[in-house]
């Protein structure tokens, strides 16, 4: 779409929704972020040249997980000379978080699944938190009891009551608990493969797994025709994998790969019968780590810039940007960027890259509503008790986590986090359409959402504010994860190298975190600072 | 048409209207206290006020209308079916309180017994009135009958409204209650052969009959005694004297038999009776190891008991009691009966009352460190109440402590939940703390469990502050020695992932409820 459709499209789409005005609400809010303004702009492209070109030795282009985890990395070999460039207003992509009188909140992302002892990174990451305390005698790591999810983890809401944890056991038949078990025993059964050279099929990050055919066979098909082909019909076990693939990638059973299914469960275990690990959680969801994060790039990190064009010429890669807090026009000239946002933008920034590498074009994103509801009390119910993620069964939006519930707090106000993917087949479609959406429009789905487990809920809302992103996160369509082109585009392009969760074709902190790791190494490698690596 | 011809030959200047029109009153009064006998009897074995009283009252109006209703089928003998009609009432309606009773204590269908037998004395209930009206109608004109019998209808109802909860039930409880009033029907019955007695022909076996109810009503009032301590006051000890629905549990105050009880969402907290030994055991070990205690934070024990017994060591200069409720605060301060108990213990200018959650307030506080904390909480049977008994809240608890200081924590039973006690133990032991578990008998609550500990190693305790109730020196130590059927059970450890005891316990006091 060029600039001009969109601008036509938003200004239609305001046309009826003025016309339609919904009844106001007893409580304020606001449709807060990502700048779609700003964003957008780039589209336009020919931005003037500033005036002077700052030299730096390596410029992050993106402050989310792969951005930050950089410069992370960066800092931590003593390459200090580098500064991170990040759209927003607040650093963390999808990992953001906000805060308020009650309490922190995520804006997207919220927990991490604890890392096994070969996630080297993830480890390094969270010791320097404080939340690895230690090894215990096997040599696993032991996690601060204050970061792992509070009992009761999980609950759904189903003939109108709530039950303890995700999958629904009440009401299912001998065939449906059996199906549950083959279906899991299959699990085990992935999470047990080990490739001649040892790798496992499936490991977080993906850069652990094997490259095996059998094991990349499995990327050729949807998960549902997977689950056609070995007798998985029972409705509850179905219900249970389509709600893992909207809540992982945005996605459905049958636009899921059926490599990125059973990633979903069989990465999460040590090993074949072992549990699921246990999630690590913050009331601020990742943006605890975000928090972390961007302390190691300090003021180097600056906010509310855009990069919009990267050239690069003999004697380095001219940076031009648009500092929208100062409006100002900014320019570095780089030895190496690192450029850490998705490739939707990549192809308008860097010169001569959309033309290189078509294969961009095949990722698609899912859009994304994400609200945060601050309330004044909690409803009364009488059934399973609030978990920290609350899950309605016949509902298009995944439900809601409650940011209280990990600082321990059982009474009073607390803000819900409610989470909507936007699932369709055609993802410019349903971006079109949130885009579309004004506030209350928003509000309201929000509550008549929830209002079949909570009729009273409206009366308790202080305050609403949804987030709509728009990119919010890549879809694992059979074919995508495992395509030599595809899996190219994490590779140098001249002296710009790439940083991000969608390279590999799953949204995860994990990912960004070590395709961030990798490009810094890369920059290390080029500039002759070889040392061990932190993956 | 036929059933006037036949009420209407009955217009004898005998009949005293007057009399009559009290017996209204009396019939009004009866009805509506078994109506109010059914609801709060409903309130107080199936939870819930509201609902139980709507329904109740629903239940038996509409059955008055059936009743009512029913009435125009009523068309000959309308005296004698007047009496007939009275001593039915007194019989089910003054019965209706020990059927209720005994259908909550001996089946599965209480609810079906309660709503029949509402139904049935509201259908007998709603057919006295139009019948006596239709009896009355020759005597009186229209307008008076009608502003009259009305009046009365809704007066006794009044009465039996304001003193039902002020005097009947308190006084009486809800089994004499309904049988004194069964009485006072078949009373109106037996008085009603004389007023009606030009209407009745033979009244010798109608009036054997009044007297045959009335002995069997008498029967069971003098049973009443027996009769309410093996059922009402087993179920809810005695009178209730105090009930608040705060934002976080309901607390109720019941006295009876020379002691009260609190009871927390129905869970016995303490009976006057016994306590001592409780709150003597939760806080005097612990300062025999630490008597020069300065400072003492309590977690729970809001009725303000265990600050009296701290309040017995000279050396203390600041209480700080963290209690989530402030209406239990409130109560200990203001209710006379718990105020008198704890010795007015929290106007100690010693002492500092928080009301906060005790985790939430130990991770933020930046209070300076205590010599001795007394975890006084209630059971672990919610996930609110389970993470105040994991590894994470001893950790949090520990930082707020001198590095010699002093841990009691009540564990519930040792006997009747042995794996949650221990795995109370094992969970405090997992956050670094080293303990030594103890028990006694608490007579309300059976073999009680707590568990000193502290950070340090440490010998038990072998004297005690001289001059309590039931602790002396031999008793303290003989608390630290276990019996085969209580002795350590290998358990998980309660973690706030897991929170393991919350199921343990629940898994354990099923077998005694």
């Amino acid at each position: 779409m060029k600039r001009r459709d969109f601008l036509a499209a938003s200004a239609l789409s305001a046309v009826p929704l003025a016309c339609r005005r919904k009844p106001a609400f007893p409580f304020p809010g606001e449709l807060v972020g990502p700048d779609l303004a700003l964003g957008h702009w780039l589209r336009g492209g020919a931005f003037a040249e500033p005036e002077h070109f700052e030299p730096v030795s390596v410029l992050v282009v993106g402050g989310g997980v792969a951005g930050l985890s950089a410069a992370w990395r960066l800092a931590g070999s003593g390459l200090d000379d580098f500064r991170v460039l990040e759209l927003e207003r607040e650093p963390g992509g999808t990992s953001r978080s906000g805060r308020n009188h009650v309490s922190a909140f995520p804006w997207a992302a919220h927990y991490l699944p604890v890392p096994d002892r070969g996630n080297h990174a993830v480890l390094r990451l969270l010791k320097e938190c404080g939340v690895l305390e230690g090894f215990d005698a096997k040599g696993d790591p032991v996690f601060a009891e204050e970061a792992t999810v509070r009992a009761p983890e999980e609950r759904i809401f189903a003939y109108g009551q709530w039950w303890e944890g995700l999958y629904l056991r009440a009401g299912a038949t001998a065939e449906d608990e059996r199906q549950y078990h083959a279906f899991f025993h299959e699990v085990d059964r992935w999470a047990a493969f080990r490739d001649a050279r040892g790798r496992p099929a499936f490991s977080i990050p993906r850069s652990r797994c094997s490259d095996a055919p059998e094991a990349r066979a499995l990327d050729s098909l949807s998960f549902a025709t997977w689950l056609d082909a070995r007798g998985f019909s029972s409705p509850r076990l179905r219900w249970l994998l389509d709600y893992a693939c909207r809540d992982d990638y945005g996605s459905r059973l049958d636009t899921t790969s059926a490599w990125a299914g059973l990633f979903y469960f069989a990465a999460r275990k040590q090993g074949p019968g072992e549990d699921s690990r246990p999630l690590l959680t913050w009331p601020e969801g990742n943006g605890f780590l975000i928090n972390h994060l961007r302390r190691a790039s300090g003021d180097r990190l600056r906010c509310g810039v855009m990069a919009t064009a990267i050239r690069e010429e003999k004697d380095g890669l001219f940076v031009t940007a648009w500092d929208a807090v100062n409006q100002v026009r900014l320019g570095w000239k780089a030895q190496r960027v690192i450029f850490a946002g998705p490739q939707h933008v990549a192809k308008h920034v860097i010169a001569g890259l959309a033309e290189a590498r078509p294969a961009a074009a095949r990722i698609r994103n899912a859009p994304w509503m994400v609200a945060n509801l601050t309330l004044r009390a909690r409803p009364q119910e009488p059934t399973f008790p609030l978990a920290w993620d609350n899950v309605l069964r016949d509902s298009a939006a995944l439900g809601y986590v409650v940011a209280t519930h990990q600082s321990l707090k059982d009474y009073g106000p607390t803000v819900w986090t409610w989470y909507r993917p936007f699932t369709g087949p055609d993802c410019e479609a349903e971006r079109a359409h949130l885009r579309s959406l004004d506030w209350p429009t928003c509000a309201r789905m929000v509550l008549d959402d929830l209002h079949s487990a909570h009729p009273d809920l409206e009366g308790l809302v202080a305050r609403l504010d949804v987030m709509r992103w728009g990119h919010a996160m890549v879809c694992p369509a059979p074919g995508l994860l495992w395509d030599p082109t595809f899996l190219a585009l994490a590779r140098p392009f001249g002296r710009i190298h790439f940083a991000h969760t969608e390279l590999s074709g799953l949204a995860l902190f994990e990912e960004a975190q070590d395709h961030g790791l990798r490009a810094a190494e890369e920059v290390l490698a080029a500039s002759g600072r070889r040392g061990e690596s932190w993956r | 048409m036929a059933n006037s011809a036949s009420e209407t030959p009955q217009s004898e200047p005998t009949l005293k209207a007057p009399l009559l029109f009290i017996s209204v009153l009396l019939i009004a009064s009866c009805g509506l206290i078994y109506e109010l006998v059914a609801g709060t009897l409903s309130s107080y074995l199936l939870g819930d006020s509201v609902t139980q009283f709507s329904t109740v009252i629903g239940v038996y109006l509409s059955a008055m209308g059936l009743g009512s209703y029913l009435s125009k089928y009523l068309q000959r003998g309308l005296a004698r079916r007047f009496v007939d009609l009275e001593l039915a009432v007194a019989l089910v309606g003054g019965y209706s309180a020990p059927i209720l009773f005994q259908a909550f204590a001996h089946t599965h269908a209480f609810r079906v017994v309660l709503y029949g037998v509402v139904m049935v004395v509201g259908t007998l209930v709603g057919l006295e009135i139009p019948i006596l009206m239709r009896i009355l109608k020759d005597q009186v004109r229209f307008k008076d009958l009608i502003a009259g019998v009305l009046t009365l209808d809704y007066m006794g109802a009044l009465f039996a409204s304001i003193l039902f909860p002020l005097l009947f039930m308190p006084k009486l409880g809800l089994v004499r209650t309904s049988l004194i009033f069964g009485l006072l029907n078949a009373a109106v019955g037996l008085w009603s052969t004389y007023l009606l007695a030009s209407q009745l022909g033979p009244t010798r076996l109608i009036r054997l009959r009044c007297l045959t109810v009335m002995a069997l009503l008498a029967v069971g009032l003098g049973f009443a005694g027996k009769f309410t301590v093996a059922l009402e006051e087993e179920i809810f000890a005695d009178e209730i004297v105090y009930a608040k629905d705060s934002a976080y549990q309901r607390i109720v105050l019941t006295r009876g038999r020379g002691s009260f009880q609190l009871f927390l969402n129905g869970n016995l907290q303490f009976s006057s009776a016994d306590e001592y030994r409780y709150h003597e055991a939760l806080v005097h070990p612990a300062f025999s190891l630490r008597p020069e205690a300065k400072r003492v934070l309590i977690c729970g024990g809001g009725d303000g008991l265990a600050v009296r017994e701290v309040l017995k060591h000279p050396s203390v200069q600041e209480i700080v009691l963290v209690d989530l409720d402030p209406a239990m605060t409130d109560m200990a301060l203001r209710q006379p009966m718990v105020r008198q108990l704890n010795g007015a213990s929290l106007e100690d200018p010693r002492v500092k009352v928080i009301n906060a959650d005790a985790m939430v307030w130990l991770k933020e506080t930046t209070s300076p460190p205590f010599d001795i904390a007394l975890v006084d909480f209630p059971d672990p049977n919610t996930y609110a109440l389970g993470k105040l008994y994991t590894s994470r809240f001893y950790r949090l608890l520990q930082r707020r402590l001198t590095d010699d200081a002093m841990i009691a924590v009540q564990s519930t039973s040792p006997l009747m939940a042995r794996e949650s006690f221990w795995c109370i133990a094992a969970t405090m032991e997992a956050a670094g703390l080293k303990v030594h578990p103890y028990h006694l008998a608490v007579p309300s609550f059976g073999v009680w469990g707590f568990a000193l500990a502290s950070k340090r190693d440490f010998e038990i305790p072998t004297h005690v502050l001289p001059g309590l109730r039931h602790l002396s020196d031999e008793a303290t130590a003989a608390m630290f020695a276990f019996p085969k059927d209580m002795d350590r059970v290998p358990t998980e450890v309660n973690r706030l992932d897991n929170q393991v005891l919350v199921h343990l316990y629940a898994r354990e006091w099923r077998r005694w409820s």
